[in-house]
């Protein structure tokens, strides 16, 4: 049997349990919800990238991904709203040594949080930003959100939505981020190896993660947890350094997936050391 | 497995099998293991869960390649597998366990 399957006891152990508060579970997340697997594959990420795990920080802010802060085994941070990537920063900077990921949902990034992202991204501090998309606000009731495709049925819009979303890895990439990628929690190898590289790789990283909603926005528009999935089969395409003008979400075309910035450029710790403590 | 034409090295292709373990009791019953594993080998059971759930039960356990799929997509962290030892003869069954935690 595989050297991963301890036996503590007479009890067997997923091979994550070692990296899950598994007092805290169950968690809060409903069937058919697509952040417990986009969270198990930042945990594998994480697990097999080697880094030590005592020197990676999860910080994470409100929503229901917010929970993940509190779900994993490591040095988390459950922050106030909108406020990740701040906390964030603040630990990367004060421990320079530390890997820092924050994994967090779309309103907590890009609506309260949204200053943050574009000027972390700007500065290029050096984070790995997960963001899981479920295209609406899940845990106050599935309003409409930044992200929310145009036409998409809503508690705040009951006739459709109005308004045009957020090209995410668009903002991503015209803020300066170094490394943008968007897969669906389908795709659960692409997007751990994405996790896995945008870690080990210096710079600000976005990772893109859609997610079903299947109790707010699932049920109001008529789609399943398993249709949902369906279509992120059938009805994506992975284009890897695709332009990032052509990444909106809408439910008239299908969504591209892939990576699509790598680029390498001096991270703001490495700037800020290069002129205010230059070596002698 | 199924070919269109069979491959000339069929016989030296060890097709892996796999040991599906499920801890029961953590399933919210979004049936994704079952649906998503390429060779069927999971179903959903008739009974339920202390959760009042219905868990993955599984049906076809010679079929298991473990590719571990159900175990990166379940969300729940209540299913995965191991690679059983390559030479238990294929006749013989894998065993699979299902654990009830409290």
């Amino acid at each position: 049997m595989a050297d991963h399957l301890k036996k503590a006891g007479n009890k067997q152990v997923h091979p994550l349990d070692d990296m899950v508060r598994r007092d805290r579970m169950p968690h809060i997340w409903c069937p058919g919800c697509g952040i417990g697997t986009v969270f198990s594959a930042c945990l594998t990420a994480i697990k097999s990238s080697g880094i030590d795990l005592d020197k990676v920080v999860m910080v994470s802010g409100i929503g229901c991904s917010g929970r993940a802060a509190g779900y994993t085994n490591l040095d988390s941070f459950h922050t106030t709203h909108g406020r990740a990537i701040p906390f964030a920063t603040g630990v990367k900077l004060a421990n320079p040594e530390l890997k820092v990921i924050v994994f967090s949902g779309d309103g907590d990034l890009f609506a309260i949080g949204g200053n943050h992202f574009i000027h972390a991204a700007r500065r290029n501090i050096d984070i790995t930003v997960v963001c899981v998309n479920n295209l609406n606000y899940g845990m106050t009731g599935g309003q409409a959100a930044a992200t929310t495709p145009e036409g998409s049925l809503t508690t705040t819009t009951p006739l459709g939505n109005p308004e045009r979303p957020f090209n995410l890895p668009l903002l991503a990439y015209a803020a300066g981020a170094a490394y943008v990628a968007r897969w669906t929690m389908l795709h659960i190898q692409d997007l751990t190896e994405s996790i896995k590289e945008a870690m080990v790789k210096p710079g600000f990283a976005f990772i893109e993660a859609l997610s079903p909603c299947p109790v707010n926005y699932g049920r109001r528009n008529k789609e399943k947890p398993l249709d949902t999935l369906t279509m992120y089969r059938d009805k994506t395409i992975i284009k890897n350094g695709a332009s990032p003008l052509e990444l909106d979400v809408d439910s008239r075309k299908s969504i591209i997936l892939g990576k699509f910035v790598d680029i390498q450029k001096p991270t703001f710790f490495e700037l800020y050391e290069k002129i205010y403590r230059p070596a002698e | 497995m199924d070919f269109w034409r069979v491959p000339l090295d069929i016989d030296a292709i060890q097709v892996p099998r796999g040991i599906v373990t499920i801890f029961e009791d953590r399933c919210k019953g979004c049936g994704y293991c079952i649906t998503f594993c390429p060779r069927h080998v999971l179903n959903l059971a008739s009974r339920f869960n202390v959760k009042g759930y219905h868990p993955p039960e599984v049906i076809r356990a010679d079929d298991c390649v473990n590719c571990r799929f159900c175990e990166i997509i379940c969300p729940e962290f209540a299913i995965y597998s191991t690679e059983a030892s390559p030479d238990s003869p294929a006749s013989v069954p894998c065993s699979c366990d299902t654990i009830k935690e409290t």
